[in-house]
């Protein structure tokens, strides 16, 4: 058997399958809309190389910026609630009564489908009707704000529910992550006379920093690329309020039938969020990781 | 698993002499359940008085029917017979030669002549037909006679009349107008009847062909008015970030006094037995008000709705055309009478027992001096885009009324 698994041609023959898939389902499609970000194209006539001309259009194109910057706040925010969820998952991963259904609590979220989602919180924001404005009104608030239309609060007013829908997937991936610490560490730090906080931040912080620094990846990212509830819920409105790179690149080929400049933005997107990838992880690369 | 072996049966069935026409629409049983039965009964029709033509239905509801044809067209797969909007929103799909040229249909013994004036027109390109039309909408402003009458109030003629039921029906709490303008293409319509008001009916298409400049000062006004009406509170709050369905709730629930919608929102009004009976008596309409003594109530903003496609590298290519001129002629018998839809084929109006307000929108329409269509439809879907984000604007108090013409104008000069 070792002999077989040695044979680099069987290695290669077993990779081959995923090889594949992944060359056909990711790579190919990716430089495609690279390739269609070169062209003049409405998506249904005939194709025109253009060169970089929607690249470069694509630059100097303020909605572009303006939604690209969207986007980066929603980033930023998302990187700043880690923080929460990761207080939260602690409290849970620590004996406490009524943790078992705090995290099932903090689940439904992920349970429901975006758009789902996105009709609740559309009722919940609702200026007239809406839970959140009548509970204002009813402490006191006489003109409660009109959430999604107005162009200053919209894009907040969303990131709530897009918080709220991925809050129990990583307080999930926090909390399996601390029920790995040993429990003889913790055990002996307390005899030391740790207090909780101390083995919070010295002892269980340090010993996860791998899975947080891989949630901060993974919420940056997702982040950047966040499409679904913003589409369902303000299609990017009102006048643009609320437009994330995805949604521009989304309307842009959909709508405006300007297929070509929109793979253009597609393929910028992959490269921002490249670019952002690999300078996370830099920032957070650490030599001496801890082993247990 | 059932499912997937009764379709692989259903194709497996098809000999030689057998045909299928792909069919796809966008009127879902959920949201449109008389169209859907229509069609159904039309196919059902079709396939008996055809031996051997099978209609194969795909229904998708009307954004994601938008996006799944886009995808279809290119990767050349389009149905065999589909439906499609208009003017701007088809011309691409003509210039990319997906679309069968309909004029062997609208000439045909069985339709020529029946449809009413300038509805083919919005679906030909150069003068060919591209497109059947099924439906004809005009917008007016509906409104509940109900609370009309509670604060003693008239249906108005003139703007100032207008303004002045807002002024006494915010005085009184009562929300005057239900607008859902998430959708931009109802907060569109204010500024289209206000510029046909100002402006004249020929005005604003006259500057989408770039014949007149779109900050003509008429044009520029009609914005002011939008933003009076807003200034006014005229409008349920947060119009903006709310849908057209959202609002629609509204008025049907007795919230807000007025709504401005196209006929396609007839059936509500007449017979659709889901709305109280109540609701349906004490709702009337009215025409859009003229201004300062300028414009005519019988210019209207509307237009064809969605019209039938045929694929141009369809397989069955005659056979769907046959299939398309049976369907506009059953669809006008039967949307009259059935869905109370106004189709885009002529309709006897006095042969039938039709509901009053349906009747007296058919005399509205044969009486019409003037048809705008859509802005967004009229304009190419880059322009289009502009127009909307700008409406929203414009709505929001974003951007003034000067700012509102400029961007149009610098959209419409970048085409050119």
């Amino acid at each position: 058997m070792n002999k077989v698994m040695s044979n680099k041609w069987i290695i290669a023959l077993y990779v081959l399958p995923a090889l594949l898939l992944i060359g056909v389902l990711i790579f190919i499609p990716l430089i495609l809309s690279g390739y269609y970000g070169l062209m003049e194209w409405n998506g249904i006539g005939e194709m025109e190389f253009i060169g970089l001309e929607n690249y470069i259009a694509a630059i100097q194109d303020l909605k572009f910026w303006d939604s690209a910057l969207h986007s980066a706040l929603l980033a930023i925010f998302s990187t700043l609630s880690l923080v929460v969820y990761l207080a939260i998952s602690m409290i849970l991963a620590s004996k406490i009564k009524g943790a078992d259904l705090l995290r099932k609590i903090y689940l439904i979220p992920m349970l429901l489908s975006s758009v789902a989602i996105a009709q609740l919180w559309i009722k919940v924001f609702n200026p007239a009707n809406g839970m959140l404005n009548r509970i204002l009104m009813a402490i006191g608030f006489e003109n409660p704000p009109a959430w999604l239309a107005n162009p200053d609060i919209v894009l907040y007013a969303i990131f709530i529910p897009i918080l709220w829908q991925y809050a129990g997937f990583y307080i999930l991936i926090y909390y399996a992550a601390l029920k790995n610490v040993p429990e003889t560490i913790i055990e002996a730090a307390r005899i030391d006379g740790a207090s909780p906080l101390q083995i919070a931040y010295r002892i269980k912080l340090p010993l996860i920093k791998g899975v947080v620094k891989v949630t901060v990846v993974l919420a940056i990212v997702g982040s950047l690329k966040y499409f679904d509830l913003i589409y369902v819920m303000t299609g990017g409105g009102p006048n643009g309020a609320s437009e994330v790179m995805a949604s521009y690149m989304y309307k842009l080929a959909f709508s405006t039938n300007d297929f070509g400049y929109g793979s253009a933005i597609g393929f910028l997107l992959l490269i921002i969020t490249l670019i952002v990838t690999v300078i996370v992880r830099k920032l957070t690369a650490d030599k001496d990781e801890i082993q247990y | 698993m059932a499912g997937c072996n009764g379709d692989s049966e259903d194709s497996s069935a098809n000999t030689e002499d057998e045909k299928t026409i792909d069919f796809m629409h966008l009127w879902p049983e959920g949201s449109s359940a008389e169209h859907n039965r229509i069609v159904n009964d039309i196919v059902k029709e079709y396939e008996s008085e055809n031996e051997g033509v099978n209609i194969e239905l795909e229904i998708l509801s009307n954004e994601q029917y938008k996006d799944k044809i886009k995808v279809l067209s290119t990767s050349d797969e389009l149905p065999d017979v589909g439906m499609t909007w208009a003017a701007g929103y088809m011309e691409p799909y003509v210039e990319g030669d997906k679309y069968a040229s309909l004029d062997d249909v609208v000439e045909s013994e069985e339709l020529k002549g029946q449809f009413v004036s300038g509805t083919t027109d919005a679906f030909s390109v150069d003068g060919t037909a591209y497109g059947l039309p099924l439906e004809l909408n005009i917008a007016t402003v509906f409104y509940n006679q109900a609370i009309f009458e509670e604060h003693g109030l008239e249906a108005p003629e003139t703007n100032e009349e207008f303004q002045n039921v807002v002024q006494t029906l915010k005085e009184n709490g009562v929300t005057p107008i239900a607008l859902g303008n998430k959708d931009r293409w109802t907060g569109s319509l204010w500024y289209m009847y206000y510029a046909d008001r100002i402006g004249g009916s020929d005005l604003l298409t006259s500057a989408i062909n770039r014949e007149e400049s779109f900050e003509n000062p008429a044009l520029i006004q009609a914005a002011e008015e939008v933003q009076n009406l807003v200034d006014m509170n005229a409008f349920n709050d947060g119009h903006n970030g709310l849908s057209d369905q959202e609002v629609k709730s509204m008025f049907m629930n007795g919230q807000t006094a007025m709504y401005l919608i196209a006929t396609w929102d007839l059936p509500n009004y007449t017979t659709n037995e889901e709305v109280p009976q109540e609701f349906r008596d004490s709702v009337g309409y009215f025409d859009f008000p003229t201004v300062d003594g300028k414009g005519e109530k019988s210019s209207y903003v509307g237009g064809p709705g969605v019209g039938l496609f045929v694929a141009e590298n369809s397989e069955v290519k005659e056979e769907a055309k046959d299939f398309t001129k049976f369907f506009v002629q059953k669809w006008g018998e039967k949307s009259v009478t059935e869905a109370g839809v106004i189709p885009a084929t002529k309709v006897d109006a006095e042969s039938l027992d039709l509901p009053q307000m349906y009747v007296d929108v058919l005399d509205d329409l044969n009486n019409a001096s003037n048809l705008t269509l859509f802005a967004d439809v009229q304009m190419s879907p880059d322009t289009a885009e502009v127009h909307l984000n700008q409406i929203q604007a414009l709505f929001g108090g974003e951007v003034t009324p000067e700012e509102f013409a400029k961007a149009h104008e610098e959209a419409l000069s970048q085409e050119e």
